[in-house]
């Protein structure tokens, strides 16, 4: 494939019917009102010159090189800012036009180092292609020093790690500015200085890197010219081939097109057709591609007798006939439920079928879980309850048509970012904010938003607010009676339930601590504010009534209708890439493809046909059962897929002594991660630049991954679980990923629609995508719900066990930051260890100085099942009480604090909630020697 | 930190999200979510615990676990 450049268009595009005729030089076109001249022209397969014009941006009329004639109008307009009118009759090129542009272009020029052949932009300089479009032969002026007045000496900024700002080079033409206002809505940019004096600055006076830039790389993707390059691009050269495929980090799933020079990656610039981010990215996706060719990555397969062994380097036969033959040998001594799998929400939907399909056809059991089952299980069992379907409702778009925005534990801007522009966009045309969190986050104060109402609700609390703000709807008359008389059942024992005065906000103000009229009037701005949408994360999940709590959002959005159309819905913001596509493929013990309990003879005897054996009808053990389990001696050995569990789950100590007593565990993972310290077997995993297969996001899209590059170790994951179920006597190959694919189309109603065909014909597909939705479903449950009827459910408020006490007075909340991603294994390998090279606790100044703590100082933060070492970040932003700290470095293991506590109905860990105490650190504690394995409140 | 085997404190948990309906009532919520969501040997654990005197036990799981 050559480099593929997409079709700028110059404005954005305008909704509505085609209904302007209008005709550009000579040729006949239609577009829809409110189009500009510029577009119109596009359309009509004209380019009109142009510099500070592109299509993601509004028009901005600065450069004047696209002045068009246009018949009965005065002078020259900017095609650019002059909206197309019936009938118009526009020129587009004749000598007057040609005269005014090169005059234009002579101005540029003549202060503009002409190093065109040494350029890092050179091929790909809009500058440089207008010289030559509008004919430019001589620069009157002269150039450089001889033409006068100049900017040529203005130094470079190369603070950012991934692009230099080469001010010489700029020609104020605005493109990084308004990408950092329009798109991404960080407003880091702004031009310094009046007319000469006019240049590009990031705030006030200082560097990229110590602005509020968050590296997104909107801008650099904006400019014209080189002025904002990507150092790689610098480094290595322009790229020669684009490879589209899908981001592996947040579940926004971003599309980019992988730009390279020969096999070498240069650059991952975002594809303005992809569908969950159109043309925006963030600085995980755009720039921190880097591990995936670190020398930490283990090629070879890896084996050893005993954890306190060294590893030695292994054939792929001796591995995989080793795993297979340990396998069966730990079944025929323990029985058959003594092995299991656990899937990854990194790895591609074909990788995680064949997974679960391993343990269920091979194993002969349904012990196979998924990283889901510590993030958002609870919503699989929320929205599964009520709407009959476990999946967000909406499509990303969808929030465009929002006017109130309820974000409910979640912190879009640094989780998922490309979805929060898109947000904060909507935010500042007017759209109403309501954020129930305990920690303020960006959103609820930033450039041109501020929340209506920040509910600071105290930690673990979600359903005592979500349950007043129903009390409010059903005792104020708010209720939409029409859409719950049509589409609900279980209203009136709902309505009775959520009545009850112990629901109401002044009730739950005594709990929450948010004052009751604030919550009154959150609720009555949801109800009645128009178009309302709720959007959720792992504030919501990560507690003990995390699945309560999804429901009770559940009940609300039905009560007030708003469900089933644009601009509304319950949507889930997924963590990691493919915690969707993880879940959708049968990952959950409980569950085989499609959210289809195994004890459905039906579904399992599709699956008995086709696989040819029989299959179990009760549930296996969940990720913390297999924990327990494995203390207990029932559970001997474990796959692990590409995932970290050591460090990403709860009470590490737990996780450690479950760990050390299985007879085998094969870690399949890109490095030697913290569960590998504990493995027999290590597989070596493949990044997903060399993976072929699928992801499906937060809202369902399934996007293509392809391939950039061969596998580095050989094989396709896949292939592996096929050659290890091969090796015990299973009979399982597909010649490609494309084939999985078919198998899941052909066994999935859901996925009935897919193949990889369709999804290359039509960028993504959302799922369901059947005979009733061929081209997929952006909205779900219009007409009606997936169960038939929307079930109300009662979520009945119940405090968490985890309380603060005098001996751990404070609570602490976990979560992530922008720069890094889950526990790190990618992001700690790339240049984003720059912005945060450490965990850091935040509290609030009233809990440090009463500790004696200052900005900085070094902490011990303890609770009940361990204790870590970390600097401390004092930030008015965190309640009194309340601190805060991200699980992306493994030398502090936050989860070596966080207990067993879980969610009552799918075991999802209490991440959120955790009483501690936290000491000003006089003399250093090994935080090693907490770790030590042991038995915290296990066993079966 | 409780000591409780996990699948007592997980029975407990589940037993007090239906702690406002009926017993009985509660008691079959109870079942049918282990129905769909346990592995056999919680289910035969909470069982047995039940049988040597369910120590600690909710009332209602332990109601439950006579439907499992």
């Amino acid at each position: 494939m050559t480099l593929l450049k997409e079709p700028d268009f110059g404005t954005p595009a305008r909704p509505g019917e085609a209904t302007i005729d209008l005709t550009v030089d000579g040729v006949k076109v239609s577009v829809p009102p409110g189009t500009s001249v510029m577009r119109a022209a596009k359309h009509a397969g004209v380019d009109v010159p142009k510099l500070c014009a592109t299509d993601n941006l509004e028009a901005f009329g600065s450069c004047r090189l696209c002045v068009v004639e246009i018949d009965g109008v005065r002078g020259t307009p900017a095609s650019c800012t002059t909206p197309v009118a019936d009938g118009m009759v526009v020129r587009t090129q004749n000598e007057r036009l040609g005269k005014l542009r090169r005059g234009v272009m002579e101005l540029y020029i003549s202060d503009h180092p002409l190093d065109c052949l040494t350029c890092s932009a050179n091929g790909d300089c809009e500058l440089q292609d207008m010289a030559g479009v509008t004919g430019l032969r001589e620069v009157r002026y002269g150039s450089g020093v001889e033409a006068g007045a100049n900017h040529l000496d203005l130094p470079t900024d190369s603070s950012n790690p991934y692009f230099d700002f080469e001010a010489s080079k700029c020609i104020a033409c605005s493109r990084c500015v308004r990408a950092c206002d329009e798109v991404q809505g960080t407003l880091a940019l702004t031009i310094e200085g009046r007319g000469f004096d006019s240049k590009v600055a990031a705030g006030a006076g200082a560097s990229f890197f110590d602005s509020d830039c968050v590296s997104c790389g909107a801008c650099v993707q904006a400019c014209p010219t080189a002025t904002l390059q990507e150092k790689s691009v610098i480094e290595l050269g322009m790229p020669t081939r684009s490879v589209v495929t899908t981001c592996a980090y947040c579940g926004v799933g971003c599309s980019f097109k992988a730009e390279l020079r020969g096999d070498e990656l240069v650059r991952m610039v975002p594809y303005k057709n992809g569908g969950a981010n159109e043309g925006h990215s963030c600085v995980k996706g755009r720039f921190a591609f880097g591990y995936s060719s670190h020398p930490d990555r283990v090629l070879e397969p890896m084996m050893r007798d005993t954890i306190a062994d060294e590893w030695r380097k292994v054939s792929w036969d001796e591995a995989i006939s080793f795993t297979a033959r340990r396998l069966r040998e730990i079944q025929a001594e323990h029985g058959q439920g003594s092995i299991g799998a656990i899937t990854s929400s990194r790895t591609t939907n074909e990788e995680v079928y064949a997974v679960q399909k391993m343990v269920r056809a091979v194993f002969g059991n349904n012990n196979v879980d998924t990283c889901a089952r510590v993030c958002h299980s609870p919503t699989g069992y929320g929205l599964k309850q009520t709407f009959g379907e476990s999946a967000g409702t909406q499509d990303f778009r969808s929030v465009e048509e929002a006017d109130v925005i309820l974000v409910i534990g979640a912190n879009p801007t640094d989780g998922h970012p490309v979805f929060a522009s898109r947000m904060k966009k909507r935010l500042r045309q007017g759209a109403k904010l309501i954020v129930a969190d305990p920690r303020r986050i960006d959103l609820v104060r930033s450039p041109h938003i501020e929340a209506a109402h920040h509910l600071q609700l105290a930690p673990g609390t979600n359903v005592a607010v979500i349950n007043a703000f129903a009390h409010v709807v059903v005792t104020e008359g708010l209720v939409d009676r029409s859409f719950v008389a049509d589409r609900c059942e279980g209203f009136e024992q709902w309505e009775e339930f959520i009545s009850r005065p112990e629901h109401s906000p002044e009730a739950a103000a005594e709990i929450t601590g948010v004052p009751a009229e604030e919550l009154r009037a959150a609720a009555r701005l949801y109800a009645t504010g128009g178009n309302a949408a709720i959007y959720y994360g792992l504030g919501v999940t990560e507690h003990s009534q995390g699945s309560t709590m999804v429901m009770g959002m559940a009940n609300l959005a039905m009560a007030t209708g708003n469900i089933g159309r644009r601009g509304v819905g319950v949507n889930p913001l997924r963590g990691q890439n493919n915690v969707q596509g993880s879940c959708d493929m049968g990952s959950f013990p409980h569950e085989l493809p499609g959210y289809r309990h195994v004890s459905d003879d039906g579904v399992r005897d599709v699956y008995e046909q086709l696989w040819g054996t029989p299959l179990l009808n009760e549930p296996g053990l969940r990720i913390p059962n297999m924990f327990d389990a494995a203390i207990d001696g029932s559970f001997r050995a474990l796959f692990v897929q590409g995932e970290d569990i050591a460090q990403s789950d709860p009470n590490t100590q737990h996780v450690f002594a479950a760990l050390s007593s299985l007879e085998l565990l094969v870690v399949q993972d890109l490095f030697v991660n913290e569960t590998a310290k504990f493995a027999h077997v290590l597989l070596p995993g493949t990044s997903f630049l060399e993976k072929d297969g699928t992801f499906t996001n937060a809202e369902r899209r399934i996007n293509r991954v392809r391939p950039i590059m061969a596998p580095k170790t050989g094989k396709q994951e896949w292939q592996i679980i096929c050659e290890i179920a091969q090796a015990m006597g299973y009979p399982m190959h597909y010649d490609s990923a494309a084939q999985i694919m078919d198998e899941i189309a052909l066994t999935t109603p859901t996925f009935m629609g897919v193949s990889f065909r369709k999804l290359d014909e039509a960028g993504s597909i959302q799922w369901p995508c059947n005979l009733e939705h061929p081209d997929g479903t952006p909205i779900m449950h219009e007409d009606e719900f997936t169960r038939g009827k929307g079930r109300f459910m009662e979520t009945v408020y119940v405090p968490t066990s985890e309380r603060s006490t005098r001996r751990f007075p404070l609570i602490l909340t976990t979560g992530r930051i922008l720069s890094q991603y889950n526990v790190g294994a990618q992001t700690r390998r790339t240049a984003n260890v720059a912005w945060h090279p450490e965990d850091v606790l935040e509290l609030h100044p009233h809990d440090a100085e009463v500790r004696g703590i200052s900005d900085g100082d070094m902490v011990a933060l303890s609770s009940r099942v361990g204790r870590t070492n970390l600097r401390a970040k004092l930030s008015d932003r965190m309640p009194v009480g309340v601190c805060y700290t991200t699980f992306h470095h493994p030398v502090t293991g936050a989860n070596v604090i966080t207990t067993d506590n879980s969610d009552w109905a799918t075991n999802c860990p209490e991440y959120k909630v955790t009483a501690v105490q936290v000491d000003l650190l006089t003399s250093p504690v090994a935080v090693e020697s907490e770790r030590e394995p042991v038995v915290a409140g296990g066993g079966l | 930190m409780s000591t409780l085997p996990s699948y007592v404190r997980l029975a407990n948990d589940i037993a007090a999200q239906f702690a406002h309906r009926a017993p009985a009532e509660a008691a079959t919520a109870v079942a049918n979510h282990m129905k769909i969501a346990w592995d056999p040997r919680m289910k035969k654990a909470l069982i047995a615990h039940v049988e040597a005197g369910a120590e600690d036990l909710d009332p209602v799981a332990a109601l439950a676990a006579q439907q499992l």
